[in-house]
């Protein structure tokens, strides 16, 4: 997939400032519906994610980005298949990544 | 523009009906946006609180329109959700706080700012359904705007008197706000007869002018406009003598539309005896009792396209099946011809793999997309076979056919749908008439061929006209050459009718074509066997089959296929019509008699 260069800088940058402090839990995800993550999917781990102070990324295929954007997720492009890490830190991590599992486990209540 | 001098502009005629009223200016894009930078940290306090509330407002608004909408267009519903989540996304609205505070600017100019940011995060995606979701956050980033310029944003269902909108495009969004009883008519910049404003408007009986080039630039706010949806005239301000003039109109308009809606329900026979059949294009379900109400005896062409794409997600089977059962149920005993997916990949939505494609005309759509995406199709053909159990009145079309080839192709899915449900036990109507469209020229070609494959033709003429002549007619540099009786397509009709004879099918035609009443008396002499046509052209397109002689018709057909060009079928054509038929002018073109030289036809073609 190509990627705009800036557009990449910027994950980065979202990416390499939260990797520097403690570690996070980190749990893979496939995407299992089959139109992937589109904008009312996007808004519902939005709406998932926006619960806990935890701080979530979202990482495809290196590029991260935060799991309480909704235009991050917009624009993170995950189809039906693609493998993504969804990382959690802070004190309800374990709350937010479980809750957000079970999204994805069911789904997103799609096809 | 001063008050006294009236200015006509023209557009494209796309639901009939006289609208007098005042203007109300759908406008977008186009306001004064103050910018400037703020002096003192007060000042900044001050706007970020102006922002925060700006943004509580916006919410508020999109609450009230989600609240509001109805409950067939649920869908869109959940877009307003996603616009909601991105108005308190941070890349909007920690952004422009930052911008407030780092740079000064006012609120306006930092949503603009990170406005312009997110769009560049867009554009650079390669994934076309993502890369158009932009318009989310555009739309999301307008409202606040407009409420920090002072501006409310023009929800149209906040419109509280009668009055004609006037916008650059209505979205989906917007037509589904459309409040009948307040919306007098409708104006937009773009769009064609075929367009999506152009379909809502007609299903809803509201005159409406698309294509109207500038017409908010020209027309004020609370400026009286008449609105002529026929001929696609409008006149600003004008005059008392106009006003009379169409008021007039207007009100015999009403009547005659009255007088032959009272008789929609009598046989498409002319006078001869020749009888016809007359059938209706809907696109959703609910537009039945619109086709029943004007006279219909079937459903000529059933559009799934809208089911498809109205949806952020791959409708299911059980969903097109609920569907067609029940379109199958309300028409019952009569016919309902469903075509199968007419779209190109362009349209389809986020659940559908992008293509690359330059043409996308003459790219991977319809049958062709059906035939290459199996499951996709065996889906839909599946739901169709299911809910042609019930009642046994549902034909299967399929579009945009190129060759015998394709009929193959299709017959051998669905028989191995057949076999398959078959082997669950699951009924459905084993002779459920198969037909093809007839929309491509090398479909005419091989018509001979393609016929006794087929229980049935159907001409699609809004496509075979442009793959004919070889023109886009939203391309505005060629739409003057979309010439519906351009004497190559005229013998195309004649050839594909003549094929379906020879080998004992019947032919229709559902392009826009079958419900221009001008073209009655051509359409007859081809020997068209159905007519079908958008609801509401039903009544007057029957009344003027009932008035014609089928004799007369055919003579009329075989001179016009010996003219040389299309500007002689024409005038021949409306001569013929103003003959035999002089209400109609009368009644759906005054200006024909009247005051300004309105061009004839509304695809203007008027160059030799």
């Amino acid at each position: 997939m190509l990627i705009d260069p800036q557009f990449l800088y910027r994950r980065k940058t979202a990416l390499e400032s939260s990797a520097a402090e403690s570690p996070a839990l980190v749990q893979e995800f496939v995407v299992a519906n089959r139109l992937g993550i589109h904008a009312r999917v996007a808004a519902q781990i939005v709406r998932v994610a926006g619960r806990f102070e935890s701080e979530i990324l979202i990482t495809k295929c290196g590029i991260a980005v935060s799991g309480k954007s909704i235009l991050d997720l917009m624009t993170l492009i995950c189809p039906h298949g693609s493998k993504i890490l969804i990382s959690a830190k802070g004190p309800d991590a374990a709350e937010a990544l479980n809750a957000l599992a079970a999204l994805f486990q069911a789904k997103f209540g799609e096809p | 523009m001063n008050d006294h001098s009236s200015l006509t502009i023209k557009g494209i005629g796309a639901a009939p009906g006289i609208a007098i009223g005042k203007a109300y200016l759908l406008e977008r894009g186009r306001i004064h946006v103050p910018r400037y930078r703020l002096s003192g940290d007060a000042a900044v306090a001050d706007e970020c609180r102006r922002f925060e509330e700006a943004v509580a407002k916006a919410e508020s608004d999109l609450e009230a329109i989600k609240k509001s909408i109805r409950s067939e267009f649920r869908e869109h519903a959940r877009l307003l959700e996603v616009q909601l989540m991105i108005l308190r996304d941070p890349a909007i609205y920690d952004e422009s706080l930052r911008y407030i505070k780092k740079e000064r600017s006012n609120a306006e100019l930092a949503v603009i700012k990170s406005l312009r940011k997110a769009r560049e995060l867009f554009s650079g995606l390669n994934d076309e359904y993502a890369r158009s979701r932009i318009a989310d956050v555009n739309a999301a980033g307008d409202r606040v705007i407009r409420i920090l310029a002072g501006q409310s944003h023009a929800n149209l269902g906040d419109i509280r008197e009668r009055a004609i909108i006037i916008a650059h495009d209505l979205s989906p969004a917007d037509a589904i706000q459309l409040q009948v009883g307040r919306t007098l008519g409708i104006v937009t910049e773009i769009g064609g007869s075929t367009s999506h404003t152009s379909i809502v408007a007609r299903s809803l009986s509201i005159p409406a002018v698309v294509g109207a080039e500038a017409a908010a630039r020209l027309i004020s706010m609370g400026d009286i406009l008449i609105v002529d949806g026929g001929t696609g005239t409008i006149i600003i301000n004008p005059s008392e003598r106009d006003l009379r003039f169409y008021y007039e109109r207007q009100e015999e308009l009403e009547a005659y539309v009255k007088q032959i809606t009272r008789h929609a329900h009598l046989p498409a026979e002319t006078r001869d005896g020749h009888r016809v059949g007359a059938e209706a294009n809907i696109e959703v379900v609910e537009e039945v009792v619109a086709a029943k109400d004007n006279g219909a005896e079937a459903i000529g062409l059933y559009r799934t396209e809208f089911f498809f794409m109205n949806r952020v997600e791959f409708p299911d089977e059980e969903a097109l099946y609920r569907d067609y059962r029940d379109l199958s149920e309300l028409m019952a005993p009569c016919p309902v011809t469903i075509r199968t997916l007419d779209l190109g990949a362009e349209k389809l939505t986020s659940w559908f793999p992008r293509l690359e494609e330059t043409n996308p005309a003459l790219g991977l759509r319809s049958i062709r997309l059906c035939l290459h995406y199996k499951e996709l199709f065996k889906n839909q053909l599946r739901a169709i076979l299911r809910a042609s159990a019930i009642a046994g009145n549902i034909r299967l079309m399929l579009p945009m056919v190129s060759g015998v080839g394709e009929i193959f192709q299709t017959k051998r899915i669905l028989k191995e749908v057949q076999t398959e449900l078959s082997r669950k036990r699951i009924p459905f109507d084993q002779n459920m008439p198969f037909g093809a469209m007839i929309e491509v020229p090398s479909a005419v070609a091989v018509a001979d061929l393609l016929a006794p494959e087929v229980d049935f033709f159907s001409i699609g003429t809004n496509d075979l006209i442009q793959y004919t002549i070889g023109i886009d007619r939203s391309n505005e540099h060629v739409a003057y050459l979309y010439e519906p009786l351009h004497p190559g397509v005229l013998r195309f009709i004649k050839q594909a009718v003549d094929a379906g004879h020879e080998a004992g099918i019947p032919v229709a035609l559902c392009g826009e074509m079958a419900g221009e009443p001008m073209y009655v008396p051509i359409l007859l002499g081809l020997k068209i066997d159905s007519f079908s046509m958008n609801p509401v052209s039903l009544p007057r397109v029957k009344n003027l089959i009932r008035r014609s002689s089928m004799k007369e018709c055919c003579r009329f057909a075989n001179k016009v296929l010996r003219m040389r060009t299309a500007q002689e079928v024409n005038q021949s054509v409306r001569k013929m019509v103003m003959r035999k038929f002089p209400e109609e002018f009368r009644v759906f073109e005054p200006n024909h008699h009247g005051n300004a030289a309105v061009p004839a036809q509304q695809p203007v073609g008027t160059q030799k």
